[in-house]
Formats: structure tokens, C-alpha cells, sequence
């Protein structure tokens, strides 16, 4: 077995040991219930399918919490285990620092999609049996959501080895990885209507937007669920933003996919030019 | 005697601008104990960590096992390596076997060898047990466990012993003198000489980064030249026979009613002894105090920060 999956299988077992997994599990099965149950009731048997409001509940929802949960699993990962001297340790076996970092990445995203697809599964599971005859499309949206959540994740879990990895102190990491949280999943979408009100459409063109968009991992995941599935567009109001849009799920896919491996590589070289 | 197994030409390793290691050079042979004194800060776990290649020198060369541990190519050569960290506080959640398991395979070693290991470190009984349930001395010992694995050609060893109790120190020289017959290289970092008395084959002692003596006890026993102290104690009435003693032309201090005292060099106590049990004196008592561990640690450390 080669060491990045040793290291990923050590950490995947640490969360299980640690009930971080059945704690995210139980939490995210929670919102999902909720909402589910929530979610069908205001639309009644008329109207849009209730999965398809669902979607647009939990993914709302999603923005939040993943990302918190992903940087509360990740900021500790390096500074912390240099403050106990385990880095040392584990360095001092046959592993290079980038297996260490690529190791622990894999293990807190196994957490994140085994917490996600058994959390927001249950919310899936709880429709299905509740309402009758949901269109297949709304369920490829659902499943959507379901992965796109879990890489959401995996770009916050990128981001707090960046923070763990930049930092001495693990508690400045978790500062800095509040920060984070903040900046992309509150301060970015408020600063950016702000600049739209003030600009009234002088300088901010419909691409500079896109572009802004794509510049914030959340919204990405935003765009990416909201489009394509009209139904989902129409109930989450961004009807107008993403028929202008002009990316499609693909390009997201991939903008959302390089938010994962960006900051990880800039972790894992952060991470290489340390002392320990 | 002559397989060298770690060699430092003139490294050097500073930290902002403190110098942490200063030029030092030394050479760890196949089947030698070598243990590292120094005060803490002298640049003993830096030297520690260049030998790991967890810290690169800012000049000279590091050889371990005939490569540059920092080199990413000379990855293998840690599977023949062992390291206990000074301070280490390992996973609390796991148990101490799934914890040696981990490390086991990251060195491609099987398993199964690990039960062996926990039983020789004294803890087989709380394999099974959360590591967040054992107590410091068993903790420590699941951290020796771990740098045993695959019988290392070289175990690096961060103050193993500070802060340990008597039985369990006197465990872990019994393991680290049967690794030296196996043919391992240890090297121990402590601040205390005097426990390492019969323990090493070598002492390294650091200052302020540098080297300030390499050798072994009695060369290094040699080296300080502290003197040996005689302590005679004198019959209720030969304590006026003392002006006799003092003719010897050595400077005799009273240390109580009838005790006297004098300090001469390692050479020349044989000679005081005999003039002093050569006469009429009656002698109650007979002492030779020879310098301590500690002494001549303080003397080489001394000895330093006056240059």
C-alpha cells in the first residue's frame, strides 16, 4: 500500500474514532430531513416537484455549512500536528510531504462524502417515499448537489491546509480559516451586490460578473447547482442570473474542480518550504 | 569498527540569528552508542533533525547511510532509520496497536512483527487499549515501540529518558544495548551525563551549537583534568599530627575537627596516599572522591562560554 493511502485510511479511521463523521452525518441528515419535510409542504401536490425545492433549500444551506465543517476538519492538519510533533515523526518515515498533505486531503474528503451521501441520502431517501413519481431529472439535480457538496468541501479542506500550512500557531489557522469561511460564504456575495447597486452597470459588464463569480468557490457551486434545472432556477430567484450565465455545468464542474486542486498545491508547497 | 554510518562535515543550521548549529562535524560509527549532552538549546535536537533531513544545513554536508536524508531520492534510506521525538503527543484516539500498525506499514513492514515490539517495550497488555487511557511511562514507551520498527540500522533518539522513572529507564538501556549488539547505531540526545555512565560508548557534548568535546568518558575524564579530592579522617589523637600531613607541600583544607581534605591531579593520588598511610598516623578513614559525570560536564561547558 503505497503511503498516501495509508495516510488517507489513518485519518478516515481518526474521524470515525473521533465522531466527526457520525456527528457530520447526523447533522447534515438532520437539515436534510427538515427540509425535505419542510420543502414539500408549501408546494403542496401542485406545482414544481418537491425534490426540486429541496435542491434549492439544502444547496442554500449547503454553502454555509460545508465549508465550515471542511475548515474546522482541515485548519489543525498541519500546524497542529507540528505543534505535537507528529509531523516530525511521520517525516521521519519514508513519506514525502506532498503524500502527507495529498494522504490527509483524501481522508478528510472520504469523511465529507460519507457524511454528505448518507446525510443528504436520507433527505433523498425520505422523498422518495413520501411523494410519488419524481421526475428523473430532479433527481439528477439532486445528485448533483449531493457531489458538488462533497468538492465544495474538498475546496475548504484545500483552503485550511493553506492556512495550517502558512501559519506556526494551529490557532491562528483556525482564525485565518474563520476568515475564510467568512469572506466566501458572507462577505464576497454582499460586497458584490453592494458594487453592482453602486456601479449601476458603467464598468461592471455581464463577463466581468461571470468572472467574479467564478473568483468565489461558493458561488460556483451556487451557479452550478441553479442552472440547467429550470425548475431549480426558477424557485431559487436567480432565474435571470442564470440564463445570462454563460457557462454551462461543464465549465463549472471544472472551475469548482481546480478550486480543489489550486489551493491545495499551494498548500503542499507552503507545506515543503516549512521547517519542522 | 570503520562503517561509518552518519557523517557531518562543517554543517551549520541557524534559526533567524542564532546560530543553532555552528560548523560542527562528526562521524556515528555501525554498532556504536553515542550519546548527545548539551543544555537545552544547544543545537542537540537541530542536529537531530539535520540527521532526519527534516531541516536543511545552511552549509555543509549531511551523509546518513551514504545519502542526504533531505535529498527526496534518498527517501528509502528512513525505512532503516528510527526516531523518537523530544515532546511528541501521539493520536489519542487510536489504540496503541493500530497506531504501530500505521507506522508499520508506512515503512513496508509487516504487521505482524509489531506484538513483538509492544511485549519488548513493556505495553503488549494495553495494546488494545485508546492511547488516551495510558499513562506518560507507557506513552513513551509506544513511542520507542514505534522507532524500533524494522529493526533499525540507525536510531536517532530525542532526550529518551528525560522525565522517565528508574525501572523504565534502566527497560530502555537494556533495548538500546541489545540494538548496539545487533550492530545499530544509536545515537540519544540527554542532559544529564550522569545517568549515561556505562550507557554510551561515545559522548558528543554541544554548546551554544558547537562541539565542544567528543570522546569517550575517560576521555573525556582525561580531557577536563578536574582533580581528584582525599578526604582523610584522623584519630581523636593524631588530629595534632596534622602539621605532618601538610608537608607534603599540597594545600590541605579542615573540614571538620578531624577531617581534612586536599586536591590533587588523577596522576598524583597514589603518591599522596602513600604518604599519608606511609607514617604513624593512625587513619580513621579513607576517601577518594573522583569527579563526577557532572562535573565534568560543567567543566567543558565552563570552559566554553569563557573562550
Amino acid at each position: 500500500m503505497n503511503a498516501v493511502a495509508i495516510i488517507a485510511g489513518k485519518e478516515l479511521r481518526d474521524g470515525l474514532r473521533n465522531r466527526w463523521v457520525i456527528a457530520t452525518t447526523v447533522l447534515m441528515a438532520a437539515l436534510a430531513l427538515t427540509l425535505t419535510l419542510l420543502g414539500s409542504a408549501p408546494t403542496g401536490t401542485v406545482g414544481v416537484s418537491a425534490l426540486a425545492a429541496t435542491v434549492v433549500s439544502l444547496s442554500s444551506l449547503t454553502i454555509f455549512l460545508v465549508p465550515l465543517i471542511a475548515l474546522l476538519l482541515s485548519y489543525d492538519a498541519i500546524a497542529g500536528e507540528l505543534e505535537r510533533g507528529t509531523i516530525a515523526l511521520l517525516l521521519s518515515y519514508p513519506v514525502s510531504r506532498s503524500a502527507v498533505v495529498a494522504g490527509k486531503f483524501l481522508g478528510a474528503s472520504a469523511i465529507l462524502a460519507v457524511a454528505a451521501v448518507l446525510g443528504y441520502g436520507a433527505g433523498g431517501v425520505a422523498l422518495a417515499f413520501g411523494s410519488d413519481a419524481v421526475e428523473p431529472r430532479a433527481w439528477a439535480a439532486f445528485a448533483t448537489m449531493v457531489g458538488s457538496s462533497v468538492v465544495l468541501g474538498m475546496v475548504f479542506v484545500s483552503l485550511g491546509y493553506v492556512a495550517s500550512a502558512c501559519v506556526r500557531d494551529p490557532r491562528t489557522a483556525g482564525g485565518i480559516a474563520i476568515g475564510v469561511w467568512l469572506v466566501f460564504a458572507l462577505i464576497y456575495d454582499m460586497a458584490l451586490l453592494g458594487l453592482l447597486v453602486a456601479d449601476q452597470g458603467r464598468l461592471m459588464t455581464v463577463g466581468l460578473l461571470d468572472v467574479l463569480l467564478l473568483a468565489n468557490p461558493a458561488d460556483v457551486y451556487r451557479l452550478l447547482n441553479f442552472i440547467g434545472f429550470s425548475d431549480v432556477s426558477r424557485f431559487a430567484g436567480l432565474a435571470g442570473l442564470t440564463q445570462q450565465m454563460r457557462f454551462g455545468a461543464p465549465v463549472l464542474a471544472a472551475v469548482l474542480s481546480g478550486w480543489v486542486v489550486l489551493p491545495l498545491v499551494v498548500a503542499m508547497l507552503l507545506f515543503k518550504r516549512r521547517e519542522v | 569498527m570503520n562503517d561509518v554510518r552518519i557523517a557531518l562535515h562543517a554543517v551549520s543550521k541557524v534559526y533567524g540569528k542564532r546560530a543553532a548549529v555552528d560548523a560542527v562535524d562528526l562521524e556515528l560509527r555501525q554498532g556504536e552508542r553515542v550519546a548527545l549532552v548539551g543544555h537545552n538549546g544547544a543545537g542537540k535536537s537541530t542536529l537531530i533533525k539535520l540527521m532526519l533531513g527534516l531541516v536543511r544545513p545552511i552549509a555543509g554536508r549531511v551523509e546518513v547511510l551514504g545519502a542526504n536524508p533531505a535529498d527526496r531520492r534518498a527517501i528509502n534510506v528512513k525505512r532503516c532509520m528510527g526516531y523518537l521525538p523530544e515532546n511528541v503527543s501521539l493520536q489519542p484516539n487510536l489504540t496503541g496497536e493500530e497506531l504501530l500498525a500505521f507506522y508499520a506499514r508506512l515503512k513496508h513492514r509487516p504487521v505482524a512483527e509489531n506484538a513483538k515490539i509492544l511485549e519488548r517495550v513493556g505495553i503488549a497488555h494495553a495494546a488494545q487499549s485508546r492511547i488516551a487511557t495510558y499513562s506518560k511511562g507507557m506513552r513513551q514507551r509506544l513511542a520507542l515501540a514505534q522507532a524500533l520498527i524494522g529493526n533499525p540500522r540507525v536510531l536517532l533518539l530525542d532526550e529518551p529518558t528525560t522525565g522517565l522513572d528508574p525501572a523504565l529507564r534502566h527497560t530502555f538501556y537494556t533495548i538500546v544495548r541489545d540494538l548496539r549488539a545487533q550492530g545499530a547505531t544509536v545515537l540519544l540526545s540527554s542532559h544529564a551525563l550522569a545517568e549515561l555512565e556505562g550507557q554510551t560508548d561515545r559522548v558528543i557534548v554541544m554548546s551554544q551549537g558547537r562541539k565542544v568535546a567528543d570522546g569517550t568518558l575517560a576521555d573525556l575524564r582525561r580531557l577536563a583534568r578536574r582533580p581528584v579530592r582525599i578526604r582523610v579522617t584522623l584519630h581523636d589523637e593524631h588530629v595534632t599530627l596534622f602539621p605532618r600531613i601538610a608537608q607534603t607541600a599540597l594545600e590541605w583544607h579542615r573540614i571538620s575537627e578531624r577531617t581534612f581534605e586536599v586536591s590533587c591531579a588523577e596522576p598524583e593520588k597514589i603518591e599522596v596516599v602513600r604518604q599519608i598511610t606511609d607514617g604513624n598516623l593512625s587513619v580513621a578513614d579513607l576517601e577518594i572522591l573522583a569527579p563526577s559525570l557532572d562535573d565534568i560536564y560543567a567543566h567543558f561547558l565552563v570552559t566554553e562560554s569563557a573562550e
